[in-house]
């Protein structure tokens, strides 16, 4: 059985929805139960804009066995539009040109099987805008 | 007004091959190939992009040109010969993230290379006859042929998503027909991983007599003729025969080769002609009429008539274009890369 996890998380993954905090105007990605500026517990969804740029980046060689077969790849935090920063991959780009500062655009892509039989999980991967 | 199509957009990879790089690991003659297919390179998917990512793309460029939100569609229909899954569909996981759900109607298509259009007359009629508000069409297709067959020079990935509705309309339908006959030219049995063909059987009584078929029919039912049209696009196994039937038929190469994408980019089965069709939008201008026939093996043809309105103008901008994504940045494979980007090495499973 797939995770529950991945479909309670399908609104963040697949949509970019964060939670904005109704009291002190943070936005939570993934989107929180408390804000951690101020202790509220009301939020509201807002859904993430698409571009942004890259903050820092890593090249892995070695990658974890769902990723083994696209090494080197690059990881990176993407810092959006309004400021929320997030994890992503940097692919459609060849991982020595990436660079800090590099506009990106999220694109939805699959991220990884849960083995041959099981669920395909998808999310968002940052590409060259 | 009728319904009509109120944004478009498509998608396609990157990542190309050669007919060059196919041809010599095969020991074939690439001059043969691209003189007789036609066809320089085709899109390869990287090993994250399946229909289902190519679709997201494509329909969320086609959201930008409508200028509405994922949650104003009423259906998704995604027609495919590459759905992810045997059993589950493309349409919910597509729709799910675009922001439709829950409150869509969905279902997969599949008939080779027509069901993208498939889906397309089903979202225009739904919209015509008042069940929802807008519908969404898609053909996306990543395909493959068997490693040294002809199909293999070709088998390309790419998607084309179109929005129906009657408000906003940008291109909007006068007419549709269908052509259809049961003809075994290119199958595929359950467990069997790439797809038969009849060979040169594929050409006259399939593509050439229901696209022909389809292209007269519609004609005579409307009442038109070629120099009606300011552009054609037929659907695009191998760019050699769009052109020919496009010839036969009696259209000009200003009408049909803004839609021929195929010798760039090869068949993308489902997405081929929709893809054309983006193309053609892209450049049109307000009161240009529009042929689009597709083919699937099986065997039949969709055919549609569009007539582009003075809205289009605004939306073309909207998005990126299909030429400019086709012309643009392009990362060229070798075929060890391109086979083991297809999945088609044989691996120990992980943890062995
Ligand atoms: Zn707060």
């Amino acid at each position: 059985m797939p995770s529950a996890n991945y479909t309670r998380e399908i609104p963040q993954r697949y949509r970019l929805e964060a939670s904005r905090c109704v009291k002190c105007g943070q936005v939570h990605y993934p989107p929180r139960l408390i804000c951690p500026g101020c202790r509220s517990r009301q939020f509201e969804t807002v859904a993430l804009p698409s571009g942004g740029k890259v903050v820092t980046y890593t090249i892995i060689s070695v990658g974890p066995s769902d990723f083994a077969a696209e090494v080197p790849y690059a990881l990176g935090i993407v810092e959006l539009e309004g400021g929320v920063r997030l994890m992503a991959q940097i692919v459609d780009v060849p991982p020595e040109k990436v660079s800090i500062g590099m506009p990106v655009t999220l694109e939805f892509r699959k991220l990884y099987e849960e083995g041959k039989a099981g669920i395909i999980c998808y999310g968002h991967k940052a590409v060259p805008a | 007004m009728m319904a009509g199509i109120v944004g478009w957009g498509a998608h396609m990879p990157r990542y190309r091959v050669k007919v060059e790089e196919i041809a010599r690991v095969w020991g074939a003659s690439a001059e043969a190939y691209k003189k007789g297919l036609d066809v320089q390179e085709k899109s390869v998917p990287a090993p994250d992009t399946d229909s289902v990512t190519l679709s997201v793309t494509a329909a969320r460029r086609a959201l930008k040109r409508a200028g509405i939100r994922g949650a104003d569609i009423g259906a998704c229909y995604v027609g495919s010969e590459s759905h992810p899954y045997a059993v589950k569909p493309s349409g919910t996981i597509v729709a799910e993230a675009l922001g439709a759900t829950p409150e869509c109607r969905c279902a997969d298509f599949e008939f080779a290379c027509k069901a993208g259009t498939e889906g397309m007359a089903v979202a225009l009629g739904l919209v015509d006859a008042g069940m929802v508000r807008y519908a969404l069409g898609i053909g996306a297709d990543t395909s493959q042929g068997a490693p040294g067959d002809a199909l293999e020079y070709t088998a390309s990935a790419g998607a084309a998503a179109y929005i129906m509705g009657k408000e906003g309309v940008v291109a909007e339908c006068e007419h549709t027909y269908s052509y259809m006959t049961d003809t075994a030219d290119f199958w595929r049995r359950e467990h069997q991983y790439y797809p038969q063909h009849a060979g040169r059987f594929t050409g006259e009584p399939a593509y050439f007599k229901h696209v022909t078929g389809c292209a007269t029919g519609i004609m005579k039912k409307s009442g038109t003729k070629p120099a009606d049209f300011a552009f054609c696009v037929f659907h695009q196994p191998n760019g050699k025969f769009p052109a020919t039937v496009a010839k036969q038929l009696g259209f000009k190469p200003e009408q049909w080769k803004q839609g021929l994408l195929c010798p760039l980019l090869g068949n993308t089965y489902s997405g081929s002609s929709p893809m054309g069709l983006s193309a053609i939008l892209d450049v049109a201008e307000p009161g240009d009429r529009i042929l689009h026939v597709s083919y699937g093996s099986g065997s039949g043809s969709d055919g549609f008539i569009y007539r582009c309105t003075d809205r289009i103008r605004e939306v073309q901008g909207l998005a990126p274009k299909t030429r400019d994504i086709l012309e643009g940045e392009r990362f060229y494979l070798s075929y060890g890369e391109y086979v083991k980007f297809r999945g088609k090495i044989i691996m120990n499973e992980r943890g062995a």
